[in-house]
C-alpha cells in the first residue's frame, strides 16, 4: 500500500507539471497581453510594468520561474489587482467554492443513488418512469436557466429564499439545488443501470434463497456492487463542483474560486490563471487517486498494489 | 454406474443436526414413507415480449424425507423453473403461478406472501447454485455471506453463528476454516467455492435441499467430490434433496429416484433402477441411449433427433410426438394419461395402452 501511494504520489507530479507545461505555454501562445485594456500612452511605464512582472523576459525564463513558483506555492500577485496575491486570491475563493461544492455533492449523491436504486427496484413501474423522466430533465436544462428560474420564482414572485449572495444557510439552497440538479440527474442514471444489472446476478438470487430482509439485500448486496461506476465519475465530478463553478457563482453573486478563474482568463492575468490551474489540476489529480483507493475498499479483487505470492 | 449397496434402513435416521461424527446408516431406496414435498399439477407461464410461455404445464410428483430425487430433462424442460417454484424465486410479474400447489409438510407455499416465504427460503429449504463463480458476492467477506442467513432466520449472536459457520466450513472440506472465514470468494477455486455454497445453503439445517445443476460448472474430478459430499450430508442430517441436471452420471450416482421431465411435464418418474434398466418412454430410452459409452466402440453419439416443441403453443397431445419413432395418430391429438407400472414407477405415454402394444409390441 506506502509503495503504491509513492508511487501514485510521482504520477500525480508528473502529470501536474505536464498540465501546468501545457497551460502555460497555451497561454502564451494567445495573442494579448495582461496590459491590453489599460491604455497606457507611456512606453515607458509598460516596459516597467512588464519588467517587473518579468514579462519582458523571453518565454523560457519565464517558464523556469513559473516553475519555481509552482514549487513553492507562490505565485506572486495578481496583475490585474496589484495588492492581491493568487495565493490569497485562492484562500479567499476556494472555502466558499468549497462548501458551496460539499453541500451540492452530498445532495446529488443521497438523491441520485436513492432515486436510481427506486427506479431499478421498480423497474419500468411508474416511479422508474418518472425517476427516469426527472433525470433526462435534469441532464437537458442548463443549470443557469434552472439557477434563473429559481431566483425569479422562489426568491422574486415567492420571496421565500434570499436570491443571492453567501451568507447564511438559507442562501445555500437555491444555488444548490440549480447545482445538484444535474449530478443528481447523472448519478440517477449510473445507479439505475448498474444497480439493475446487479440485479440479475446470481449471488442476488442467492441472497433471495436464503430468506434474507429485501431492505439487507438491496443494500448490502446489491448497492455495494453497482456503485463502482457512480465512484468513478465522482472524481471528475467532485474536483468540478468543489473548486467553483464559474456561471453558478456569478447568478448568485458567491465569491468563489470560478469568477477569479475566468476572469483571469479573459484578462491574460497570467499568475493568477497559473496557480489557479495548478491547484485546480492537483485537486482533480488528488480525487483520481482518492477515487482509486476507494475501489479497493469497495471492491476487494481489486488490488492496489502487488503482494508476493499473489497471482 | 455406481450401484453400491445399501444397508437396512436406520430408525434413527431423519436427524438434522449436522454434527461430525453422526454417522447414519444408509438408506435403502424404496423404504420412504414421508412425503415431506408434493407438488400438484403445477402450471407455471412467463409474459415475454414474444407471447406467453408456459414453462410448466402440471407438473406432479413427490419427495419423500431423506431422499434424492433427481429431475432430469434437457434444457428448456422446466427443470430450473420447477426448483425456482418451489423455492419462491420466480420473477414476478413475469412469472406466474397458474394452477396447482407446491404443498411442504402440508402447507401450500405459492400461498404465502412473501415475508412469510422468506421464513421458509433457507430455513427449510434451501438452494444451490449452478455455477459457484457468479453465486458468491465478490464483495463480501465468506464469513458474512455464511452466516447472514443464520443470523437472520434465528436468535443467535455473532459468535455463535461464526463458530457454527467454522464448523461447518470443516464440514463440507474447506482447510483453513478460521482464515478462510476473512476472505472474499475470488481467493477461492471453483470447487471450494461450490463447497461453500453448499455450507450456506446448509447453515439454518434445512430439511429440503434443492440443487440445480450442482456439478455442471465444475470440472469432472471435482464434481465427483461434491457429489460425494452431497452423499456424506444426507448420511449425516438426512436432508431430502432435489437434485437437478442433465448429466445421467450425476444421476446414477445419487438419486433415488428419477423424474424425467419434457416440455413442462413429468412424462417418466421412478425408482433409479426402473428408470435406467426398464425405461419406458421413447424419450427416457433416448435419453440414455444418448449418453456417451466407453465400453462400445461405436463413435457416433446417438442424439435424438429433432428440438423440443415451442412452448408458447405447446401441442395439445403429447409434446414428444414429433421426435418419437414410435408415434401414433393418438399421440398427436390426446396427452396420455399416467400409467402406473409399479409403486414407485409411473410413465406418460400410449404405448402403455394394451391397443397400442398389439399393433406395434413393446420396443
Amino acid at each position: 500500500m506506502a509503495i503504491y501511494i509513492v508511487k501514485r504520489f510521482f504520477m500525480m507530479i508528473a502529470t501536474i507539471l505536464i498540465i501546468a507545461t501545457l497551460t502555460f505555454f497555451l497561454m502564451h501562445s494567445i495573442p494579448g497581453s495582461p496590459f491590453d485594456e489599460e491604455r497606457t500612452s507611456n512606453p515607458t511605464i509598460q516596459a516597467n510594468l512588464e519588467k517587473f512582472y518579468k514579462l519582458d523576459q523571453p518565454t523560457h525564463v519565464q517558464y523556469v520561474h513559473y516553475l519555481k513558483s509552482i514549487a513553492t506555492f507562490d505565485f506572486g500577485p495578481s496583475i490585474k489587482k496589484p495588492n492581491e496575491s493568487v495565493n490569497k486570491l485562492l484562500a479567499r475563493g476556494f472555502p466558499i467554492s468549497f462548501e458551496l461544492g460539499m453541500v451540492t455533492i452530498l445532495v446529488a449523491v443521497i438523491s441520485g443513488i436513492t432515486l436510481g436504486t427506486f427506479a431499478a427496484l421498480r423497474h419500468n413501474g411508474i416511479i422508474d418512469y418518472a425517476a427516469m423522466a426527472f433525470a433526462v430533465i435534469g441532464i437537458s436544462v442548463p443549470n443557469f436557466v434552472l439557477a434563473t428560474v429559481l431566483i425569479q420564482q422562489v426568491a422574486v414572485n415567492w420571496n421565500l429564499l434570499p436570491p443571492a449572495t453567501w451568507s447564511s444557510p438559507l442562501h445555500m439552497i437555491l444555488p444548490t439545488l440549480a447545482l445538484a440538479t444535474g449530478p443528481t440527474a447523472i448519478i440517477a442514471r449510473l445507479t439505475r443501470s448498474s444497480m439493475l444489472e446487479v440485479l440479475t446476478q446470481d449471488y442476488m438470487k442467492m441472497a433471495r434463497a436464503k430468506g434474507l430482509s429485501p431492505m439487507r439485500i438491496v443494500l448490502r448486496h446489491a448497492l455495494r456492487n453497482a456503485l463502482m461506476p457512480i465512484v468513478t465519475i465522482m472524481g471528475t465530478m467532485l474536483a468540478g463542483i468543489l473548486t467553483g463553478t464559474f456561471v453558478i457563482e456569478k447568478i448568485f453573486a458567491i465569491p468563489g474560486m470560478g469568477k477569479y478563474f475566468v476572469e483571469s482568463i479573459n484578462n491574460r492575468d497570467y499568475p493568477v490563471i497559473m496557480g489557479s490551474t495548478v491547484f485546480y489540476s492537483s485537486f482533480l489529480v488528488f480525487m483520481l487517486f482518492l477515487v482509486d483507493i476507494v475501489y479497493g475498499f469497495l471492491d476487494p479483487r481489486i488490488k492496489l498494489h502487488r503482494k508476493e505470492g499473489d497471482a | 454406474m455406481d450401484m453400491k449397496k445399501f444397508a437396512p434402513i436406520d430408525e434413527n435416521q431423519g436427524g438434522t443436526a449436522i454434527a461430525p461424527g453422526l454417522k447414519q446408516s444408509r438408506k435403502r431406496t424404496k423404504t420412504f414413507t414421508d412425503v415431506m414435498l408434493s407438488v400438484q399439477d403445477l402450471h407455471v407461464s412467463f409474459k415475454t415480449f414474444g407471447g406467453e410461455v408456459q414453462a410448466l404445464r402440471g407438473v406432479s410428483f413427490d419427495l419423500y424425507k431423506g431422499e434424492t430425487l433427481a429431475i432430469v430433462g434437457e434444457s428448456g424442460c422446466g427443470k430450473s423453473v420447477t426448483a425456482n417454484t418451489i423455492m419462491g424465486l420466480i420473477p414476478k410479474p413475469a412469472g406466474r403461478i397458474k394452477n396447482g400447489k407446491v404443498l411442504f409438510k402440508g402447507k401450500d407455499l405459492t400461498k404465502l406472501d412473501k415475508s412469510e416465504m422468506r421464513k421458509v427460503q433457507g430455513v427449510d429449504i434451501s438452494m444451490i447454485f449452478q455455477d459457484p463463480m457468479t453465486a458468491l458476492n465478490p464483495t463480501l467477506k465468506i464469513g458474512e455471506q455464511l452466516t447472514e442467513g443464520l443470523r437472520t432466520h434465528q436468535k443467535v449472536s455473532k459468535a455463535e453463528a461464526l463458530q457454527k459457520a467454522i464448523n461447518l466450513l470443516e464440514v463440507v472440506g474447506i482447510p483453513n476454516p478460521d482464515e478462510r472465514m476473512k476472505q472474499y470468494p475470488h481467493q477461492f477455486s471453483g470447487g471450494m467455492r461450490q463447497r461453500i455454497v453448499i455450507a450456506i445453503a446448509l447453515i439454518c439445517e434445512p430439511e429440503l435441499l434443492i440443487a440445480d445443476e450442482p456439478t455442471t460448472a465444475l470440472d469432472v474430478t471435482i464434481q465427483a467430490q461434491i457429489l460425494e459430499l452431497f452423499e456424506e450430508i444426507q448420511e449425516r442430517t438426512g436432508v431430502s434433496i432435489i437434485l437437478i441436471t442433465h448429466d445421467l452420471g450425476v444421476v446414477a450416482k445419487i438419486a433415488d429416484r428419477i423424474a424425467v421431465m419434457y416440455a413442462g411435464k413429468v412424462i417418466e418418474i421412478g425408482d433409479k433402477r426402473e428408470v435406467f434398466y426398464t425405461p419406458q418412454h421413447p424419450y427416457t430410452k433416448g435419453l440414455l441411449a444418448s449418453v456417451p459409452r466407453l465400453d462400445l466402440k461405436e463413435e457416433e453419439l446417438q442424439p435424438i433427433e429433432g428440438t423440443p416443441p415451442d412452448l408458447f403453443s405447446p401441442p395439445i397431445g403429447c409434446p414428444f410426438t414429433a421426435r418419437c419413432p414410435f408415434a401414433m395418430e393418438v399421440c398427436e391429438r390426446i396427452y396420455p394419461a399416467t400409467t402406473s407400472l409399479s409403486e414407485t414407477h409411473a410413465v406418460d405415454c400410449w404405448l402403455q395402452d394394451d391397443r397400442a402394444k398389439k399393433v406395434i409390441g413393446q420396443n
